[in-house]
């Protein structure tokens, strides 16, 4: 079915055959991961945190070809930021990024912040930092969706 | 390593044979006239109709009058389900595979909103029926019987002459889309007992918007299009004579070489099944091995996600197909798989890869070459490790 294939833009399918940031970080300041294997998608993103700013980030991602354009794309848009920038990131930046995603899947650009978010919560907490709301709430609800 | 354009998604529509367009060409225009018309032209487009008739009536066993021309294969299997259940409406149960197309699954769906009582039968790991369940499940209240002969994505063929004589020793009626196997296995309706077949063009290098309908004589059935009377009322609609005319031929000249035809493409087939086994780690046949359509290779590949795996193929010119839920417009992973028993995750990395007239073993060592690459690149994304 390459239906999917006609929908997705240049941009989608050149991040999906060459992606950023590929791989893992050995030493990471925090990890996030997201998805289940039964909706098909899962996201993994490490990011190594310096000074408040996130130095190196990386991904692993199982998934279709739009699963992996966001996790790409949301290496690129966040590497250099401040936790705080990163922390205001939304899908929009991530499909503006990728010149639109096809209306089905929209989820995973969600997919992709939600992944940077649990990333930062990890490193917040790992660092006995001050957790902004808004990162633990998503946390929470993550939680309680992959339960 | 050169590129080359691979087409196996022949299961999804074939190209159409030049023997095909060749056969067709004049009725576009030389050869007007509309089968219910009167003078000369319009009886000469009907003759033309009642040759291929004959021809498809002759190919499955069956009698000339009992072949019915629809528009594809999805109006063939409507109308077997509905039609079969508006005539006879003292029975409400309907037994179908879990295994059916979209189109059989959507038709029994709006029945059982209608008040019919649907049951799927079930199926081993490998796509064959649950021969067990069905006979204690077939008793004489069951109205219809509906079982996909050749499945069309993970290829099993299934004992359809059993499922008849079953059916027909307890009065039930069976019906059977042979979308996939028609032209490629041998069909006998009346040594397989079978009441209605669905048969369609495009996947047997015919034309697009042809498909027909076996309904043996006494079955009673009701039109699901009313107007004209034609086809003998069961099916109104201005006929389609060219693209009747090219399924003709297209089934004439698969009788000719059916033969050697699937030898070929069974061989490149097994050599395709045995490349990927053998050189990719971690992946497994569905479907079973040996009662199988001749050009099916259904494949799931662990941690490899299938829409990924069928674009990556696509920039190598290669074209297949996948039961991965991220392709789908549903986002579920293939119902087909799922009711064989594998978990989500193994229905999302499979692919299928269906061969056809004029895949060639050249074909076939590229692919090999490729989907080991690209199923590497995909593992190496994805957090999941062996």
């Amino acid at each position: 079915m390459t239906r999917a294939q006609f929908q997705y833009s240049k941009k989608v399918l050149k991040h999906f055959r060459n992606p950023h940031n590929l791989g893992k970080i050995n030493d990471p300041s925090g990890i996030g991961e997201v998805g289940n294997m039964v909706c098909g998608d899962v996201m993994k993103l490490y990011i190594k945190v310096k000074n408040n700013i996130i130095t190196e980030i990386k991904f692993e991602t199982y998934g279709c070809a739009a699963a992996i354009a966001t996790s790409s794309v949301i290496t690129d848009l966040v590497k250099g930021k401040t936790i705080d920038e990163a922390i205001k990131m939304t899908n929009k930046d991530v499909i503006d990024s990728l010149d639109g995603l096809p209306p089905v899947k929209i989820h995973c650009s969600l997919l992709s912040v939600d992944a940077l978010s649990e990333a930062i919560y990890d490193y917040l907490f790992k660092e006995k930092k001050e957790i902004p709301k808004e990162v633990v709430s998503r946390h929470q609800r993550l939680i309680v969706h992959s339960s | 390593m050169k590129k080359r354009l691979v087409y196996l998604d022949y299961a999804a529509t074939t190209p159409v044979d030049p023997r095909v367009i060749a056969a067709m060409e004049p009725y576009w225009g030389k050869f007007v006239g509309n089968t219910m018309s009167l003078h000369s032209q319009g009886m000469r487009a009907s003759a033309a109709v009642e040759k291929v008739r004959e021809i498809i009536a002759r190919s499955i066993g069956a009698e000339t009058e009992e072949i019915v021309f629809t528009g594809n294969a999805t109006e063939s299997n409507n109308l077997a389900l509905k039609g079969v259940a508006e005539a006879n409406p003292l029975k409400k149960k309907i037994l179908i595979s879990s295994i059916e197309h979209d189109c059989v699954v959507e038709s029994a769906k709006w029945l059982a909103g209608k008040g019919y009582e649907i049951k799927e039968i079930p199926v081993n790991r490998d796509g064959l029926i649950d021969f067990e369940w069905l006979g204690r499940e077939l008793t004489e209240e069951v109205l219809l019987v509906s079982v996909i002969h050749g499945n069309n994505e993970v290829g099993t063929i299934q004992d359809i002459g059993r499922i008849g004589s079953l059916c027909r020793a307890k009065g039930v009626l069976f019906h059977t889309d042979a979308s996939q196997s028609f032209g490629k296995v041998l069909i006998d309706v009346k040594e397989m007992e079978i009441d209605l077949l669905t048969a369609s063009s495009h996947k047997i290098y015919g034309p697009k918007g042809v498909a027909i309908l076996y309904i043996r004589n006494g079955v009673a059935i009701n039109p699901i299009l009313h107007g004209g009377g034609h086809e003998g009322g069961v099916r109104s609609s201005t006929v389609n004579v060219p693209a009747i005319v090219g399924m003709g031929k297209a089934v004439e000249v698969c009788q000719n070489i059916r033969i050697s035809e699937g030898q070929n493409i069974r061989k490149l087939r097994d050599k395709l099944i045995k490349g990927i086994l053998d050189k990719v780690e971690d992946c497994w046949l569905n479907g079973d091995a040996k009662n199988r359509l001749p050009n099916n290779v259904n494949i799931s590949f662990a941690r490899v996600e299938g829409e990924g795996l069928l674009l990556e193929l696509d920039v190598r010119g290669i074209e297949v197909s996948t039961g991965s839920a991220c392709s789908s417009r549903s986002l579920e992973p293939s119902h087909v798989l799922l009711a064989m028993g594998l978990t989500a995750p193994e229905a999302h990395g499979s692919i299928r890869f269906s061969l056809g007239r004029w895949t060639t073993e050249a074909e076939i060592n590229y692919v090999l070459r490729v989907v080991p690459e690209v199923v590497a690149k995909l593992r190496k994304m994805s957090p999941f490790k062996k």
